[in-house]
């Protein structure tokens, strides 16, 4: 059991995080507040992603050079200098290289980058809609913005 | 099909489908430098041309060669992003490049009535994202492009729905309470994506499928089905997760509705019906499951509710939101049957739903541009005073009822017939209450724009106003004319519908 628990330690925070987000979406009638719970709900996501990119005695998913201790762009650039012959060993080295080291996953991480800007962009979009509601109604409140909009349609029939 | 095919120079047509959707993300940039909201119209009038062309194009390329993969920037599938177009992304394609197009023309009145002159041009290219947002959505072959599209779509969605506050404020409640379950939508989306990245280390949705068939499903698997389709089901409007849709549909300017209405939850429905059929088997023990204990009893249960609450609304627009939400029922239980004859019935729904909806909203637009009402009893008389629009109006809520001679009837028909196929008789049941209410709720309408005398001071029209409605009729009336003459050549949709369900379901 404990055994169980402890493989699955990365998922313990970001099942904390996640609820708690969630709860405070639903539960909070501040639309700022609710914004906050929505960031916190997405950031977990994030994790979830950045921690299934790790494997376990994984190294940094940077291809390693040769002798030079050059990475890959400086081993392609060799590779040009010293004709076809040179690119094609340099080629099979790195290759050998890469079935020995086990690597982490790279991909989540550029997925993350980019639900991140989206999130961002969410983010800015729910802080606009919320100043124009306070410019419009001169509340945040859920309950008072209710309110404001039942008296629209009931009172001020035309 | 040979024509369509070779509209365009070959050069152009390889690269449609990626055309398809940079075109319109770039012409947003350009808008939105655009000094006055005309031009910036007629950036977007001309994007939207440029997007009709481009979709029949890549319809006469799939039908006469196949399915169309597109490596996008010369990296190959799976490891690089795939634009894929099957027959089952054809049609939506069609629907969101036409409809969009005749929506554009709609726009420029519509517009220029409802939204401040210094923020049109900005408006017009919120509406550009969104519309490459919704192409990107069905054109893409990779699961994760899916999400970040639908957010594109969906960011841009939030920001022209809020621009109804010019009209009425409550259109900021209604975006911001849409953003909220958006967001909690599409992050749900994400996380069933990242599951099942977890489970077959690859995001091309082809390459899921072929690796999912092999390794089978376990519980990974299966938490990533109900994230996907609680995200794709909230952002489709099923019904349990409709809530934001009435008052977005509502207070959003009215171009906008009949833009969404006709297209958004119709690309969120396809990307539902992509994952389930595509990606994970509907043979697959617990996909069947689904189908018949949630798509089919939420389909129905839609049917019921939301077309009982679209009889008690007062908000004219409301009460087609709401309308619309049943619709959506309609097309889940197709989709819950399981059966090929379900699904292409599904589809056929799908395209003729958006038709009608397009019509009804734009002739409410139109009611609205003149006249500036929303409720239903202040439609009193408009069939006096604008008879052309009200005709459209009747014609697409006559076939949203589903009277024969519309293709209301044509859809509802092969939703039945797919029913009996399967058993279903309380389907069929179901169907024709549905029909009753939604016969209820259009009644009330119809009574109130031809039954009644219009109010005294509103037969006079502004003359200013009588110049405009041109470009507003021309659309309602083709989407409306569109309504009866699918009825009598029902062949190209039911075609269409046929071959999309025939690309998921393998054969038959």
């Amino acid at each position: 059991m404990l055994e169980i628990i402890l493989e699955r330690f990365s998922y313990i925070p970001i099942i904390i995080l996640m609820m708690t987000g969630l709860y405070v979406v639903i539960a909070t009638g501040n639309l700022v507040k609710r914004l906050v719970g929505l960031s916190l709900f997405q950031t977990s996501v994030f994790l979830l992603y950045i921690t299934m990119g790790k494997v376990f005695g994984g190294q940094p998913p940077i291809i390693a050079g040769d002798a030079h201790g050059g990475d890959a762009g400086h081993g392609a650039d060799a590779a040009a200098g010293y004709g076809a012959e040179a690119a094609a060993g340099h080629a099979a080295e790195t290759a050998h290289h890469v079935a020995e080291i086990a690597y982490s996953n790279p991909l989540p991480h550029v997925l993350i980058l980019t639900a991140i800007v989206v999130g961002v962009a969410t983010l800015a979009v729910g802080l606009a809609l919320v100043v124009r509601i306070r410019e419009a109604y001169g509340t945040i409140e859920d309950d008072a913005l209710n309110a404001a909009d039942y008296s629209l349609e009931t009172g001020s029939a035309e | 099909m040979d024509m369509l095919a070779s509209l365009l120079p070959a050069g152009i047509a390889v690269h449609a489908p990626a055309l398809i959707v940079v075109i319109p993300l770039i012409m947003a940039a350009v808008a939105a430098f655009m000094p006055k909201g005309l031009w910036a119209w007629g950036v977007t009038l001309v994007t939207a041309i440029a997007v009709a062309v481009l979709s029949l194009n890549i319809l006469g390329q799939v039908s006469t060669g196949g399915v169309i993969s597109y490596a996008m920037g010369g990296w190959l599938p799976p490891a690089g992003i795939e634009l894929r177009v099957d027959m089952l992304n054809v049609p939506l394609l069609l629907l969101v490049g036409i409809v969009g197009l005749l929506c554009v023309i709609y726009a420029l009145p519509s517009v220029a009535d409802e939204i401040a002159k210094k923020q049109q041009a900005l408006f017009y290219s919120a509406f550009l994202v969104c519309f490459a947002g919704l192409l990107g959505v069905t054109i893409t072959g990779d699961a994760f492009n899916v999400f970040v599209f639908l957010e594109i779509s969906s960011i841009s969605t939030y920001t022209i729905i809020a621009m109804g506050a010019g009209k009425d404020r409550r259109a900021l409640t209604a975006s911001y309470n849409y953003l909220v379950l958006g967001t909690i939508g599409a992050t749900f989306f994400v996380i069933g994506v990242g599951f099942l990245y977890m489970a077959t280390g690859t995001l091309n949705i082809a390459d899921m499928a072929a690796v999912l068939e092999q390794n089978g499903h376990d519980r990974v698997t299966q938490a990533a089905f109900a994230f996907i389709v609680v995200g794709l089901g909230l952002k489709a409007a099923m019904f349990p997760l409709h809530v934001w849709l009435p008052n977005a549909y509502a207070f959003a300017p009215n171009f906008v509705t009949a833009f969404l209405a006709s297209t958004a939850t119709k690309v969120a429905f396809y990307a539902l019906i992509r994952f389930v059929f595509s990606v994970f088997h509907p043979e697959v023990n617990f996909v069947a499951m689904s189908f018949t204990w949630l798509f089919a009893v939420v389909g129905v249960v839609a049917m019921m509710v939301a077309s009982m609450q679209a009889v008690f609304q007062t908000d004219a627009r409301r009460l087609l939101a709401y309308s619309s939400v049943a619709q959506v029922g309609y097309m889940m239980l197709g989709l819950g049957m399981g059966t090929a004859a379900g699904l292409s019935a599904s589809m056929l729904h799908l395209m003729n739903h958006a038709l009608m909806k397009g019509a009804l909203f734009m002739a409410l637009g139109a009611f609205a541009l003149n006249f500036g009402v929303r409720r239903v009893k202040d439609l009193a008389g408009l069939g006096q005073t604008m008879p052309a629009s009200s005709a459209a109006f009747t014609v697409a809520s006559l076939s949203l009822v589903g009277v024969p001679l519309t293709v209301g009837f044509t859809s509802k028909w092969y939703l039945v017939t797919a029913a009996l196929e399967r058993g279903w008789w309380w389907a069929v049941a179901a169907l024709m209450i549905s029909s009753l209410l939604a016969l209820a709720y259009v009644a009330r309408l119809l009574s109130a724009i031809w039954m009644e005398t219009p109010p005294a001071g509103k037969a006079g029209i502004a003359p200013a106003r009588r110049l405009a409605p041109w470009m507003v009729l021309a659309p309602m009336s083709l989407l409306a004319f569109a309504n009866i003459y699918f009825f009598f050549h029902a062949d190209p949709l039911v075609g269409l519908a046929r071959a999309a369900a025939n690309a998921v379901m393998g054969g038959n």
